[in-house]
C-alpha cells in the first residue's frame, strides 16, 4: 500500500431502500468523503440524518446503492460477501455504543477474538497481543473478568482494545462515549486519541457530544443525507503526512443548499 | 482459551456453558430420550435373542426334505386332452432325498451354510415288557447334529451317545414304559424290522410331548429300522445369519431342486412377531430420536434470538457466515454428543438393573444379557448427527442474520 493512499475514499455513494417499489427511499444523496491516514474526524448530525446508514456502508455491514468505496485503495463494489468479511476484519475496527463485548468471554479473551477468528486456533502470540492492548488502556488488573463483571466505561475500553487487535488502518467508532458518564467518557475519547497519536489508526468517530467533536481533527456533519464538511477546532493537530488536497471531502450541496 | 480448539469450537463450548439454564435442560431431554432408546433397544434385543435361541437350537434353520408323492393326470397321446382328470392324492412313502451325499457336498461349501446334517426320520414302536408306545426315531449323525439341535445340554441321566445300539428318550417315554437308564427297549418299524436297543440317555426338551415321542439313535440304525439302507429323509441345515435363512432356502432349492424349508416359513407367526417388535421398536426409536432433534432446535432457535448482538459483532470483527454456522451446528452436535453419553450410561445402567431385578420363579436370569457396545456406540453417534441437523435450521438463520439489523436490535 503507498504511504499516501487515502485509508477510506467514498466516490458518489447513495443509498436507497426498497429500490424499485413505490416507496423507494434515498437516504444518502451522492455522498464523497476521504479519510486520509492518522485523521481524528467527527461524524455528527441529528437523529435520522443518515450517518448510521453511512457509518455501516463504510464499515463494509451495508452495501451503497451506486457510488464506489474503497478501502486502502482496494474498491469494494466488486467484492462479494466473504472477501468483504476478511476484508472488514483486517481493516476495520469497530466499537459501538451499547452491547460492547461477548459476555460469554473475558475481557482478555474478547481482545483475542478478531485474532482467533482470522487465525482459528489461540496461540501464545496472540495472548500476549491481547495483553499489550489490555495494558495499553489499562486494564491489565481486569484482564480475567468476564465482560459482565466490569463497568461500562471498562467495558468500552476493552472494546477500544479488540477494535486495535488486528491492527486496522481504520476504527469506526458509533456513539462510543454515548452511554458513559462523562468521567469516563472522557478518559476513553482520550484513549482514542492517544491511539491515534501514537499509532497513527485513523478514528471516525459518530457523537453527539460536540464538546467532544470540537476536540476532533475534523467534523463531517451529516444532514438529511447530504454530507457537510465542518471546521474543527483543533486543525492544528493534523498529522503532517496528511496531504493538502482535500477538496474531495465536501460533497453535495453547500450547507445552504440543504433544506 | 485452550490451543488446541479452533475458534468454533471455543466459541460453541462458551455459549452453551453461558446459556447454563438452557444447555442443562435440553442435556436432560436428550438424555432421557437416549435412555430410553438405549433401554429398548438393549432389553429388546436381549429378550429376542433369547427368543430365537429357544427356538432355533431345537431345530434346524433349514431342512431339505424330499419330494411329495404326486399323482399326475393321465393324458391322452394326442395333444392336450386330459384322459383322466381326476386324480387321487396317493399315500405317501418314506423316501429319501435322492443323491443326498452329493448335496451334501455341495450345501457345506455354500457360503453361509454353517452345518449340514443327514437324518432319517420313521415312525416306530417302542415296547418294554407290556408297554408300548409310538416314537418318532430320528437316526443322527451326532457329530453334526448337536451343533443343531443342542441335545447335549438337555441330557439329564446318561451321556449323548449314540453307537449302533444305543438309543437316547425323553423322560416322559422312559416314565411310560418304566425304564430306566441301561433299560433295553424292543424298537420295531412298520416295514416288520425291530431291534433291541439300549438307553444310553435320558434328555428333557422342556416340552411333554417331545419328550414323550422323540428319540434319537445313530443314523445306521434308523436306516436300518426303516429298510432304506443309505437313505435319509432330511438334511438339516444351519446358517450364519438367522434371519437370511428363507433367502438361502430359496437359492438352495434352486440349486438342488430339493424342496428346502427355513424356520422362517415353518414358524411364520413366531417370526412375524418378531419382526413385529422390531418394527415398532425401530419407530419409537425414530419418534424418539425426531422430539429430540425438535427440543434441540427449539433451544437453538431461541439461542440465536438472544445472541443475535454477539453474532453481529462477530461479524463485524471479519467472522464469516460460514464460521458462525458452524458454531451453531457443533452447539446442536455438542448437545446431542453430551446428552447421549449421559442417556447411554443411565439406559444402560438401567438394562442392568432391570436385569438384576427381573427373576423367574427359581432365581435364574429371566433373559441372558446382552449388551452390545455397538449400541452405545450407534446411539451416541446418531444423536450427535441428529443434534447437527437440528441445528441446521438456527445456524443457517444466524448465518444469515443482518449484522446491521444485529447490532442495531
Amino acid at each position: 500500500m503507498v504511504e499516501n493512499t487515502p485509508v477510506l475514499q467514498l466516490k458518489n455513494v447513495c443509498k436507497s431502500y426498497n429500490v424499485g417499489t413505490p416507496v423507494e427511499v434515498e437516504v444518502l444523496h451522492d455522498i464523497d468523503l476521504t479519510l486520509e491516514r492518522g485523521e481524528f474526524v467527527a461524524l455528527i448530525g441529528p437523529s435520522g440524518s443518515g450517518k448510521s446508514t453511512l457509518l455501516n456502508i463504510i464499515g463494509l455491514l451495508d452495501r451503497p446503492t451506486t457510488g464506489r468505496l474503497f478501502i486502502g485503495g482496494q474498491e469494494t463494489s466488486t467484492l462479494d460477501d466473504a472477501a468483504l468479511t476478511k476484508l472488514r476484519g483486517h481493516s476495520i475496527g469497530f466499537v459501538f455504543q451499547y452491547h460492547y463485548l461477548i459476555s460469554a468471554f473475558t475481557a482478555l479473551e474478547n481482545v483475542m477474538m478478531p485474532l482467533l477468528v482470522e487465525h482459528d486456533f489461540p496461540n501464545g502470540q496472540m495472548r500476549e497481543r491481547a495483553r499489550d492492548l489490555i495494558a495499553q488502556v489499562g486494564l491489565t488488573q481486569w484482564e480475567n473478568n468476564l465482560a459482565n463483571n466490569m463497568s461500562g466505561g471498562q467495558q468500552q475500553r476493552v472494546a477500544i482494545a479488540r477494535a486495535l487487535a488486528m491492527n486496522p488502518a481504520l476504527v469506526l467508532a458509533d456513539e462510543p462515549t454515548g452511554n458513559l458518564d462523562t468521567k469516563s467518557a472522557d478518559g476513553v475519547f482520550e484513549m482514542m486519541q492517544r491511539v491515534n497519536r501514537e499509532e497513527g489508526t485513523t478514528f471516525l468517530i459518530v457523537t453527539h457530544n460536540m464538546a467532544l467533536a470540537r476536540r476532533c481533527h475534523r467534523i463531517v456533519e451529516v444532514v438529511d443525507g447530504w454530507v457537510v464538511q465542518r471546521n474543527s477546532g483543533i486543525s492544528a493537530g493534523q498529522p503532517e503526512s496528511r496531504p493538502s488536497t482535500s477538496k474531495s471531502t465536501v460533497s453535495g450541496p453547500d450547507s445552504a443548499g440543504a433544506p | 482459551m485452550n490451543s488446541w480448539a479452533p475458534f468454533e469450537w471455543i466459541t460453541a463450548l462458551r455459549f452453551l456453558r453461558e446459556g447454563r439454564m438452557q444447555t442443562l435442560f435440553i442435556l436432560v431431554a436428550v438424555a432421557i430420550g437416549v435412555a430410553v432408546i438405549v433401554f429398548m433397544s438393549a432389553m429388546l434385543s436381549s429378550l429376542q435373542a433369547n427368543f430365537i435361541k429357544r427356538v432355533l437350537t431345537s431345530q434346524p434353520h433349514i431342512q431339505l426334505v424330499p419330494p411329495e408323492d404326486v399323482a399326475r393326470p393321465l393324458r391322452a397321446s394326442t395333444a392336450s386332452l386330459i384322459a383322466a382328470p381326476i386324480t387321487q392324492r396317493p399315500a405317501q412313502r418314506v423316501r429319501s432325498i435322492d443323491q443326498w451325499q452329493k448335496i451334501r457336498k455341495q450345501l457345506t461349501a455354500w457360503p453361509g451354510i454353517v452345518t449340514v446334517s443327514p437324518t432319517m426320520a420313521a415312525s416306530a414302536l417302542a415296547i418294554r415288557g407290556d408297554a408300548s408306545r409310538s416314537i418318532t426315531l430320528t437316526g443322527i449323525d451326532p457329530e453334526v447334529y448337536f451343533q443343531i439341535v443342542r441335545i447335549p445340554d438337555y441330557i439329564i441321566a446318561g451321556r449323548p451317545r449314540v453307537l449302533t445300539d444305543d438309543i437316547m428318550v425323553g423322560t416322559e417315554l422312559a416314565k411310560d414304559l418304566g425304564a430306566v437308564l441301561g433299560d433295553k427297549i424292543n424298537i420295531s418299524t412298520a416295514t416288520g424290522v425291530s431291534r433291541i436297543l439300549t438307553i444310553t440317555g435320558i434328555f428333557d426338551l422342556g416340552n411333554k410331548g417331545a419328550n414323550q415321542r422323540s428319540t434319537f439313535v445313530a443314523l445306521r440304525t434308523a436306516q436300518a429300522l426303516s429298510n432304506r439302507v443309505g437313505g435319509i429323509t432330511t438334511l438339516d441345515l444351519t446358517v450364519n445369519d438367522v434371519y437370511a435363512a428363507e433367502t438361502i432356502a430359496q437359492s438352495v432349492q434352486a440349486a438342488t431342486g430339493v424342496e428346502a424349508d427355513s424356520w422362517i416359513k415353518t414358524n411364520a407367526q413366531f417370526f412375524t412377531a418378531v419382526k413385529a417388535q422390531t418394527t415398532s421398536n425401530t419407530l419409537i426409536r425414530l419418534f424418539v430420536a425426531l422430539s429430540v432433534a425438535f427440543g434441540i432446535a427449539s433451544v437453538l432457535v431461541v439461542s440465536v434470538i438472544q445472541r443475535s448482538k454477539d453474532i453481529g459483532i462477530l461479524r463485524a470483527m471479519g467472522t464469516s457466515a460460514g464460521q458462525v454456522l458452524r458454531v451453531f451446528l457443533l452447539q446442536g452436535g455438542l448437545l446431542g454428543l453430551m446428552g447421549s453419553i449421559i442417556g447411554a450410561i443411565a439406559g444402560g445402567s438401567a438394562v442392568v438393573f432391570w436385569h438384576g431385578y427381573l427373576r423367574q420363579a427359581d432365581g435364574s436370569e429371566l433373559f441372558p444379557l446382552i449388551i452390545q457396545p455397538a449400541l452405545f456406540l450407534y446411539a451416541v453417534t446418531l444423536a450427535a448427527v441428529t443434534g447437527v441437523a437440528a441445528a441446521a435450521v438456527p445456524a443457517l438463520r444466524a448465518a444469515k442474520l443482518d449484522p446491521v439489523a444485529a447490532i442495531r436490535g
